[in-house]
């Protein structure tokens, strides 16, 4: 299906809130090179075609979460995506919806950081001095550590509110992303401020407003399924309503070791060593 | 940039309804939503209905007269059907929202195992149970 120097069409939708009445789709011609990504071709358009057309991008490697747009009906990462992954040469790439577009396929992302802000993303301990002015280490077991080290992936990229059916009927939801923070940091075993933070998701915009369709983790790049993290969260909430719950333990602090060797601990089975075991196994996935 | 000259970009009630090529959950949530607000539609019209029955029994043999057709039989059947999708989908929305039958968190390996993939053997039982009383009261409903 695709060959050097085949031509890919790239509808992209274009608005400038100062000279348009509404958005319309504008249609630019790339031609196609191996291992061309969505990115790729805007950056095509905008060098050599149109330097008129917004978008916005930093990393081109899936690190930054700059560059989720709304491509063929359903949000990616346009460096994340490359052309022959959606099996089509015709293209129709919008700005993320649930949001407000600034121009082009720049979204405003305003509410989503300040949603991730009011959950308060950071550990929060009864005896704030050993935060402010660490003197000694928190303790953690292997375990407690996968137990939220999945939500710690989050990137901002606010694919997950683009994706949820929740989220573009209430704009004041606190979404996927914001809530699989709060969990991110409830299940954390340093932490001690699910207290503090069920006053800003135990109500009507915010874990109730999730009714599990689960397209936010369907669409999160990274793999943090943020919809596990809501519901997991909603337990949390639960079992402290009913007073039930206090079973978790918190990290002890500790002193740091001080001259004696340091004790050897196993690494985990990370995931750039499991895959590249998965490759070497002659598993054609890379 | 021009604050204030931003242009909304929300979905809507759209946004419920046309879930793309999503998976089935988004879908069923759409399902839960309108089978709800049928019932309770449903619902209204049954009190209205019934309440004839306060006006004595020659009105109320009147009222049920009108509806000794085989329009409203079928319109039983749906209501009845829309009952028993509710009832069962929700009874998987309640456990699942608890965090059961999601599985747990795990490292990100690409290719992603998602909760939603995960739940999936316990959907389609609820999805057969379903299809079992369906088809259960259809056969009452015909003889
Ligand atoms: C055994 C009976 C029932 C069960 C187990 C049940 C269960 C549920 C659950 C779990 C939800 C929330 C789902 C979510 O989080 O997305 C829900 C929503 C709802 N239910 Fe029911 N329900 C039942 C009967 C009814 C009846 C009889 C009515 C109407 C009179 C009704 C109307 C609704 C409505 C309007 C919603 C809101 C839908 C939404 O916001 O998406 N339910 N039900
Ligand atoms: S949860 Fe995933 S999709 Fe949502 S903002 Fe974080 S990285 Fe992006
Ligand atoms: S450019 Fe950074 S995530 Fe795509």
């Amino acid at each position: 299906m695709f060959t050097e120097e085949q031509i890919i069409t790239f509808k992209v939708q274009r608005f400038d809130p100062e000279r348009d009445q509404g958005p319309y789709l504008k249609e630019y011609h790339v031609p196609y090179t191996q291992g061309l990504t969505v990115l790729d071709g805007l950056y095509y358009i905008k060098e050599k075609l149109d330097g008129s057309l917004a978008f916005r991008a930093s990393c081109r490697m899936a690190v930054c979460g700059s560059c989720g747009m709304f491509i063929n009906g359903k949000p990616h990462l346009a460096c994340h995506t490359q052309i022959t992954e959606l099996e089509s040469t015709v293209l129709e790439i919008r700005p993320l919806p649930n949001y407000s577009v600034i121009k082009d396929l720049v979204c405003d992302f305003t509410p989503l950081f300040a949603k991730h802000k009011a959950i308060k993303p950071y550990i929060i301990r009864r005896e704030a001095g050993e935060i402010d002015n660490p003197t000694r280490e928190f303790l953690q077991s292997p375990a407690e550590l996968e137990s939220y080290l999945q939500f710690s992936y989050c990137m901002k990229c606010g694919l997950c509110l683009a994706a949820c059916p929740t989220a573009a009927t209430d704009r004041n939801f606190l979404g996927p992303q914001a809530l699989g923070q709060a969990y991110r940091y409830c299940a954390d075993s340093r932490d001690d401020g699910l207290a503090e933070r069920v006053k800003e998701i135990d109500h009507a915009h915010g874990v109730w407003r999730c009714h599990l369709a689960g397209a936010c983790s369907e669409a999160c790049p990274k793999g943090v399924d943020p919809a596990l993290g809501i519901q997991l969260l909603k337990r949390q909430v639960v079992l402290r309503a009913v007073g039930l719950g206090k079973g978790r333990k918190l990290a002890a602090v500790v002193p740091p070791p001080s001259g004696q060797a340091k004790p050897r601990v196993e690494a985990p089975p990370f995931t750039v060593p499991r895959a590249k075991a998965e490759i070497a196994a002659g598993d054609s996935r890379s | 940039m021009a604050e204030g000259r931003k242009r909304e970009n929300y979905l809507g009630i759209k946004g419920w309804v046309r879930a793309g090529r999503y998976g089935l959950e988004r879908y069923l949530y759409f399902l839960q939503r309108l089978t709800g607000f049928g019932l309770i539609i449903y619902l209204l019209i049954h009190l209205y209905e019934t309440s004839f029955r306060l006006r004595g029994e020659v009105t109320w043999e009147g009222v049920m007269g009108l509806f000794d057709q085989p329009v409203f039989a079928v319109l039983e059947y749906v209501v009845m059907a829309a009952f028993i999708f509710h009832a069962l989908n929700g009874l998987r929305l309640v456990i699942e929202e608890l965090g059961f039958a999601l599985g747990k968190p795990r490292r990100p390996v690409y290719p992603y195992e998602t909760s939603l993939q995960r739940q999936r053997p316990f959907m389609w039982a609820i999805g057969v149970l379903i299809i079992v009383f369906l088809v259960v009261s259809l056969y009452d409903f015909l003889v």
